[in-house]
């Protein structure tokens, strides 16, 4: 046995001596690298950003909708009419001990005046404690309290869109716009939240007390009812005994003989949030799938310009066994080139992998992330790709007959 | 004791349908220190008998005795040690490595047999200075002539201190002028260093350098004669 440095210096010396099949040999891998990273960078990013949404939305979410209504055999939409009321709100944070929080909405599309300039929106009539389950901050001002939900005040709290597009730089605190032609005084403004996962602006939004959208604003649509109720759990153990407990409540509340004729629909909004995640992981695992194809493809090239490399040097083969190589001595010196192409094309791969991750998030503006585990699995990998189809050919190599080695033209 | 002991050699090449028997029985026996040349036409198992001697190959039958141990059952691994480390070859065709210097060349048994970097370069920085290629060291094979590339491949034969240089028509590439200058440095080996010299060609007269000449024909030995001395000892 020689020392493996001596043959890593004789790998390295005749790949060199080849420099452009070395380079078009490796470029296979460099391609499969790259697009294994850059898959990763982009599925890991799209699970990322699902998260955040998750996070930013509020945890343990339960959303309680009006039922649907059956008008002369035709059954109409979630909401077609609206059977909850702030009461049913009331009573679940009262009654629900597996209930956190809760906050009745009644919301609808509005157009909102400031001196010359005017912006249609969306506003929801709401309490309080919904600024806390949607992870809502306020960022300047305050927020309104219980006493002017019960007056019904005539106050609101804008998104920093609405700011931003209404006031500019102006400060909005105290100034008094119009909601559908009701004056009211803008009290607080709310921290920047960015898109959700369905891409609604967030920040795109007035928040208004309930009873005020109820009376003042969307007057004959809701009559004293509201369209949902959200609810956050006491934890994330107790969500499914809180959507049993508001079951219960909510069919003695609203005097239901009849189970399946329910005027309500409790959904899990966390669980609609994991699966929505759980098919982006399984979208990336997906497009990693399909890039390590390519790594594999890239595996083969390898194999294949060993092959041709192991025949061209036939001779030199037989002539180094001449001398005293022994097999194992030829069949390092074939692995060795076969694993340092793959290395040397899964470093050159990775590079390029996280420069296209990074252009890709620069010029598409998707978020990618460059993980530590996607580049240790495209360098394994790699290694895994030199070692494997590098066998073969150095295999061939080191069972070559000496005399006919020698013999060949 | 004999260097080279041969003794009821065969060698029979199973080819599937046929079996090509190209030795039948050659026993032969060289000393330390001599210089023989193996003659013969194409076809008549000179190659096959200078494959045998070189340890690239092993016989089906009959024992070889080299300096004295039996090599002729050994294994692949263990032949390519002996190889390594008794026999030197030098090849009509040069055999040099490509792109490769003449002093790694002359390195290459070297790194097999494990010597440090250190000492291969010295070692055959001092065997090319003795084959008189000093200060070409660095020259690649195709930026020397025929002869040159010999004298490298002589180097290389001569770097691992073998008792034995095989050289396989080493004046077939070569014109007269460098033949003769090749066969005069190879019998100045042999006759200075006590380098036992077998010698495989068909050309009389490069036979005509050594002073013994084994004649071998359809697989068998026919003549064993010392031309200087002018009789035959069969």
């Amino acid at each position: 046995m020689i020392a493996y440095d001596e043959i890593l210096h004789a790998s390295l010396r005749s790949l060199r001596a080849n420099k452009m099949r070395s380079a078009l040999t490796a470029l296979g891998i460099i391609i499969g690298v790259a697009a294994v990273v850059a898959m990763f960078a982009i599925g890991t990013g799209a699970s990322r950003s699902v998260q955040d949404q998750i996070t930013s939305m509020g945890s343990n979410l339960l959303v309680v909708r009006s039922g649907s209504v059956t008008t002369g055999g035709a059954r109409m939409g979630f909401g077609s009419s609206p059977s909850l009321t702030f009461a049913d709100a009331e009573a679940i944070v009262k009654e629900c001990p597996a209930v956190g929080k809760a906050a009745p909405t009644a919301s609808g599309g509005v157009q909102i005046v400031y001196g010359n300039s005017n912006w249609s929106t969306r506003a929801e009539g709401t309490t309080p404690p919904m600024l806390d389950i949607r992870n809502w901050t306020i960022a300047s001002g305050r927020s309104f309290n219980n006493s002017e939900v019960r007056s019904a005040a005539k106050v609101c709290i804008l998104g920093q869109t609405i700011v931003d597009n209404l006031f500019g730089t102006e400060d909005p605190i105290g100034q008094v716009v119009r909601v559908k032609k009701i004056p009211m005084v803008v009290v607080g403004v709310l921290g920047k939240k960015g898109t959700n996962a369905m891409g609604q602006d967030q920040d795109d939004t007035l928040i208004i007390p309930v009873t005020t959208a109820q009376k003042r604003v969307f007057g004959s649509r809701f009559q004293g009812k509201v369209s949902s109720i959200l609810v956050q759990a006491a934890d994330s153990k107790s969500i499914q005994a809180a959507i049993s407990q508001i079951e219960a409540l909510l069919t003695e509340r609203h005097r239901i003989r009849n189970p399946e004729e329910k005027d309500f629909t409790v959904m899990n909004l966390a669980e609609l949030m994991e699966a929505a995640a759980e098919s982006t992981r399984t979208l990336s695992f997906l497009l990693a799938a399909v890039a390590s194809i390519s790594l594999l493809v890239g595996g083969i090239g390898i194999m294949n310009i060993m092959l041709v490399s192991v025949t061209e040097r036939t001779r030199e083969i037989g002539i180094r066994m001449a001398v005293g190589a022994r097999r194992s001595d030829i069949l390092l010196q074939f692995l060795t080139e076969a694993i340092i192409l793959s290395l040397l094309g899964g470093l050159t791969g990775i590079a390029l992998g996280a420069l296209v991750s990074v252009l890709i998030g620069k010029f598409a503006g998707w978020a990618t992330v460059i993980s530590t585990f996607s580049i240790a699995l495209a360098f394994g990998f790699s290694a895994l790709v030199g070692i494997f189809f590098g066998y073969y050919p150095a295999s061939k190599a080191a069972g070559m007959d000496p005399i006919e080695a020698l013999r060949y033209e | 004791m004999a260097l080279i002991e041969l003794a009821g050699i065969r060698k029979v090449y199973d080819l599937g349908e046929v079996q090509v028997e190209a030795l039948r029985g050659v026993s032969l026996s060289i000393g330390r220190g001599e210089f023989v040349s193996i003659m013969g036409p194409s076809g008549s198992g000179k190659s096959t008998l200078m494959n045998i001697i070189g340890c690239l190959d092993v016989p089906t039958e009959g024992t070889y005795r080299l300096d004295g141990a039996d090599v002729s059952s050994l294994e692949r691994d263990e032949l390519a040690v002996i190889r390594n480390r008794q026999i030197g070859f030098v090849f009509q065709g040069f055999n040099l490595l490509r792109r490769t210097s003449a002093l790694e060349n002359v390195e290459l048994p070297l790194l097999y047999k494990g010597v440090s970097r250190h000492d291969r370069r010295a070692l055959a920085a001092s065997a090319l200075e003795r084959v008189g290629l000093k200060g070409r060291e660095h020259h690649q094979p195709h930026q020397l002539s025929g002869g040159q590339q010999q004298r490298v491949a002589i180097a290389r034969a001569l770097v691992n201190q073998s008792p034995l240089i095989l050289a396989d028509e080493p004046t077939g590439n070569l014109d007269t002028r460098t033949s003769v200058e090749i066969m005069e440095f190879l019998t100045e080996l042999n006759r200075d260093s006590g380098i036992t010299v077998v010698l495989v060609t068909h050309e009389p007269d490069i036979a005509l350098y050594s002073r013994r000449v084994v004649t071998v024909r359809d697989g068998l030995v026919v003549s064993d004669r010392h031309p200087a001395e002018g009789g035959a000892t069969a």
